[in-house]
């Protein structure tokens, strides 16, 4: 382009029109972390602006809203999402759990516990996105070597480089969880008491 | 004793915090009536805003301003005031200061909003019309501009030639002159940079700031805003990675007080993934190496010389060449480093500055250099070991690098290498082994902690450093718990708040060794003020000990040489009547005794890769690296250190690059897709180990500090066994397959499939 000349972007061709309607609310149900919660959200608000923002449950975080990272990551009636890419108009009645809905009572679970004693994160960022993550990986059963749990690990991005440490703690919470499923199924006779809880 | 926990691999004391989603970073807190800012960019490189219309935005009910160049409310008019404490020679960037744009990616408005996605729609209808001028933004294209720039405070700058390095190289038995070029790269934080400025009710700031330095931050309001001290309080509890993205003030701090100063309200602003690419980078470098060596592998000359990209209205240098200088024993020695001005943001610090990038030519030159003498690569380095620094002429405080090597060797097997590229195989793939040497300097500057015990033995030690995932938490706890011989769940350690004693940005891998020095320190005064207080108890067991005769520990104090006979802290608490010791101390680091040596940690690093033929891929298997780096204060975040250091070798090695179209003079891989970082499927075996290092100059707790030492070298260590694996030597990274492609072709001619 010639010096001197102006140049026009366009960011958003409604720019141009007189009038632009916002969208309005509509209300959605959703279960979050075992709470059942009514809720008014516009169309536009994804689930994770909706947790971070609205109901002030930071622990599920942003790193590039674009689902490149990871970091955003919660279980969706039992399966791990970025929730960035996810309106949360479009889960309508469905269960969410966080971060902040992992430890019972106060009582880490056994993959928390495993992350602070692999030092599985340095500046914690992209932590609960790995472990809800994990919690989700786990649940899948199909990861088992650590070549497969590296690879399906691979959607969380962990700038700190944090990865072995990760991949130990995740062996250390598979093989907790074994010893409970063995331990559980040696002392019931009822065989449906050996499937996996639901629970994470 | 059960208090002693310096040395030990203690958990990190904020992990439960991180692993339960309790920890708070600077763009999570929601206070009521928040309005949201969103930033919107400029398009093009260089040239005037000539209009920006913001009327579609402003028409929507909920926004509540669009702040530009035109309606910014003003702020300080001199660029002393805009200078921060890693401010580098220049006129720092001043965002909305006129209708010039020096970058793209520059901010030029900003749309605060009620909401998050009605600012977020509200900035995409700014209407903005340039005047475009013609823009410079390859470094290649502007060789014929460089100049050497003007000293950067705190860099030294590349020493004066010594002995005749041209002649002896032009006399040198064997010869390599080689380029290396490496990219611009990002650092990417997962946290994006973002600011909530709480607007108090008296009219003063709380500011919760992603920053790795509350004070540089705190001073940078504060001089902009014309604010006194007492106005602003800024907190940074924890942040989502630095890397030295977060050294300088980034323009999301700017925006936000300006905007809740111009609406008087609570504002936060947070930068898009994007735009986390318009806020500095590591500069794209061209080097070139030049040795010389008789044939017994005896360096004779040694050249090396750097150019790298700066901004328009910064000198933005970085010690790159330096290190050459350092590392090895050479009569004949000539380093250089030049910028060139380019329409772009002003680099940033990134993990090792310069050294990542000086290390990685040198390190490759010497392997080349190895394989042109037929000699071991490792022998090669030992051969020309350094035993004292020549570039400054003086002894090393320690230097226990020829013991990284034997160690890492050994536990690598590199005995079992065998030299000729393209020898070693599993099954269908090429294996690699190669190696390179790291070196980065320990620096101590002055820092400030303050302390206070309670008469229930339970102590606050604080200073405003930063945790950026260093583990600073954690080992400060450590030292002040076994400074006061208090178990570790009594001590807590505050940090990230402008109120706290000053401490220096958490950078250059110098936080340990400053704040941990003022630490002890301040411990020290409260230990001294409980042993003058035990003493004079009735039938102390103290009584007439000295001071150092007297040892703190399991919440006692004792005499070294008796610890059966002890009173508990409490107790001396109770006896002087004391509710609290209060303690402040200000460290300063002994300059004189520190001046007479060269204090550097050292690495030596193995790889091993595999290289697919058929598909390209190349996978680094393991790294073992060797790190000799003083004291270490605990092994457990010391590793993941080193480990976090190693995958950003890797990263270097073989993905990251920041790609800049030239029509446009941006950055176009803006994003996590197209920026590679190391995921969990790149990163395999990494092995680190700490070689015993006694350093009794640097400081007295022995700490060299441990931030960038991992990454240095590692780079060079992956492309000299990728050049084991496959004969290609690829001297541009990253080292991406169709490179290692295109080396083999051409290596070796294409034979054709005959036809059918």
């Amino acid at each position: 382009m010639a010096a001197g000349a102006i140049m026009r972007v366009e960011q958003n061709t409604q720019a141009n029109t007189q009038t632009v309607s916002l969208p309005s609310s509509t209300k959605i149900t959703l279960t979050i972390n075992g709470v059942r919660r009514e809720l008014q959200v516009e169309p536009w608000t994804t689930l994770l602006d909706l947790l971070r923002l609205n109901l002030d449950l930071t622990g599920t975080k942003k790193g590039c809203d674009h689902g490149q990272c990871g970091a955003c990551t919660v279980l969706v009636d039992g399966k791990r999402i970025n929730s960035c890419m996810t309106l949360a108009i479009m889960k309508d009645g469905s269960e969410v759990m966080t971060i902040e809905g992992l430890a019972q009572n106060g009582a880490l679970h056994p993959l928390q516990q495993a992350f602070i004693e692999h030092d599985a994160f340095q500046c914690g960022y992209c932590t609960p996105g790995q472990i809800c993550s994990a919690i989700g990986l786990m649940r899948e059963g199909h990861a088992t070597t650590a070549d497969e749990i590296r690879e399906s690990m691979s959607g969380n991005i962990c700038r700190c480089g944090a990865y072995p440490n990760i991949l130990a703690a995740i062996q250390q919470a598979m093989a907790h969880r074994r010893n409970v499923d063995r331990v559980a199924g040696e002392r019931s006779v009822n065989p449906i008491a050996n499937e996996r809880s639901v629970n994470p | 004793m059960t208090t002693n926990y310096i040395g030990q691999p203690i958990s990190r004391v904020d992990g439960r915090a991180k692993v339960t989603g309790q920890a708070k970073y600077a763009g999570e807190y929601n206070v009521p009536n928040l309005a949201y800012g969103v930033v919107v960019s400029s398009a093009i490189a260089k040239g005037r805003i000539a209009e920006i219309d913001a009327s579609a935005a402003l028409g929507l009910k909920g926004v509540l301003q669009v702040f530009t160049h035109k309606n910014a409310p003003p702020t300080a008019k001199s660029d002393q005031s805009y200078w921060d404490e890693v401010a580098v020679p220049g006129s720092p960037f001043r965002p909305f200061k006129d209708d010039k744009l020096l970058f793209s990616g520059q901010p030029i408005a900003l749309v605060v909003a009620e909401s998050f996605e009605l600012a977020r729609y509200a900035a995409s209808l700014v209407q903005v019309e340039y005047e475009p001028e013609a823009h410079a933004t390859d470094l290649n294209q502007q060789r014929d501009k460089a100049y050497k720039p003007k000293p950067r405070e705190g860099v030294a700058p590349p020493p004066p030639p010594r002995g005749n390095p041209d002649k002896a190289f032009a006399n040198s038995a064997v010869q390599i002159d080689a380029e290396y070029s490496v990219p611009a790269e990002h650092h990417n934080p997962m946290e994006p940079f973002a600011t909530t400025v709480i607007w108090e009710a008296d009219g003063r700031l709380t500011v919760y700031d992603k920053t790795q330095g509350t004070p540089n931050s705190h001073q940078y309001v504060c001089n902009v805003f014309g604010l006194s001290p007492d106005d602003v309080h800024l907190l940074s509890p924890y942040v989502g990675g630095g890397f030295g993205s977060g050294l300088r003030p980034k323009y999301q701090l700017f925006l936000a007080v300006m905007a809740a100063r111009g609406l008087k309200r609570s504002v936060r602003v947070t930068l898009t993934r994007q735009q986390m690419f318009t806020i500095g980078h590591r500069p794209r470098t061209l080097q070139r190496v030049a040795l010389g060596a008789a044939k017994d592998g005896k360096l004779e000359a040694l050249i090396h010389e750097a150019l790298a990209e700066t901004s328009q209205f910064e000198e933005y240098s970085e010690p790159v060449v330096q290190w050459s200088g350092e590392l090895y024993k050479c009569e004949n020695v000539k380093l250089d480093h030049a910028l060139a001005n380019l329409d772009i943001n002003t680099p940033v610090d990134m993990r090792a500055p310069g050294a990542t990038w000086g290390l990685y030519a040198l390190e490759s030159a010497m392997d080349e250099l190895a394989y042109k003498l037929n000699m071991d690569p490792l022998e090669l380095r030992l051969k020309n070991y350094a035993e004292k620094d020549f570039s400054n002429n003086k002894p090393f405080s320690s230097k226990e690098l020829k013991e990284c090597f034997r160690q890492g060797a050994e536990r690598f097997g590199w005995s079992k290498r065998t030299p000729e590229p393209r020898s070693m195989r599993d099954g269908g793939k090429l294996v690699g082994w190669g190696l390179a040497t790291g070196i980065w300097e320990t620096t101590q500057l002055p820092a400030g902690a303050k302390a206070v015990l309670t008469a229930e033995g339970k102590l606050t030690v604080g200073s405003a450093t930063a945790d950026i995932g260093t583990g600073t938490y954690t080992i400060m706890t450590q030292i002040a718990a076994e400074s006061l011989g208090l178990p570790i769940e009594d001590v807590t350690f505050t940090l990230g708040d402008s109120t706290l004693p000053r401490a220096p940005v958490e950078g250059g891998s110098f936080t340990a060794a400053s704040v941990g020095s003022a630490v002890k320190q301040v411990c020290d005064k409260i230990r001294e003020k409980l042993v003058t207080v035990a003493k004079a108890m009735p039938k102390s067991p103290l009584a007439n000990a000295k001071s150092e005769e007297i040892a703190f520990a399991d919440g006692r104090m004792m005499l070294t040489s008796g610890p059966s006979r002890y009173v508990s802290i409490k107790e001396v608490m109770r006896h002087g009547g004391l509710s609290s010791i209060a303690e402040t101390a200000d460290s300063t680091p002994d300059f004189e005794k520190q001046s007479k040596y060269s204090i550097h940690p050292h690495s030596a690093i193995f790889a091993e890769v595999k290289v697919d033929e058929d598909l390209g891929t190349i996978d680094v298997l393991r790294v073992v690296s060797a790190i000799a780096g003083g004291r270490i204060l605990n092994p457990k975040t010391a590793r993941s250190q080193i480990m976090g250091g190693i995958v950003w070798g890797i990263g270097m090695a073989l993905e990251e690059e920041s790609v800049i179209d030239q029509k446009f003079g941006r950055f176009m891989n803006h994003n996590l897709a197209e920026y590679h970082v190391p995921v969990n499927a790149d990163v395999q075996n990494i092995d680190v180990i700490f070689v015993e290092e006694h350093d009794s100059i640097v400081n007295p707790l022995g700490i060299k500090g441990l931030g960038e030492i991992g990454i240095v070298g590692t780079g060079a260590a992956i492309g000299n066994a990728i050049f084991h694996a496959t004969g290609v030597r690829v001297r541009d990274l990253p080292i991406t397959l169709d490179k290692v492609f295109a080396g083999a072709a051409a290596a070796r001619p294409v034979k054709l499939a005959p036809a059918a």
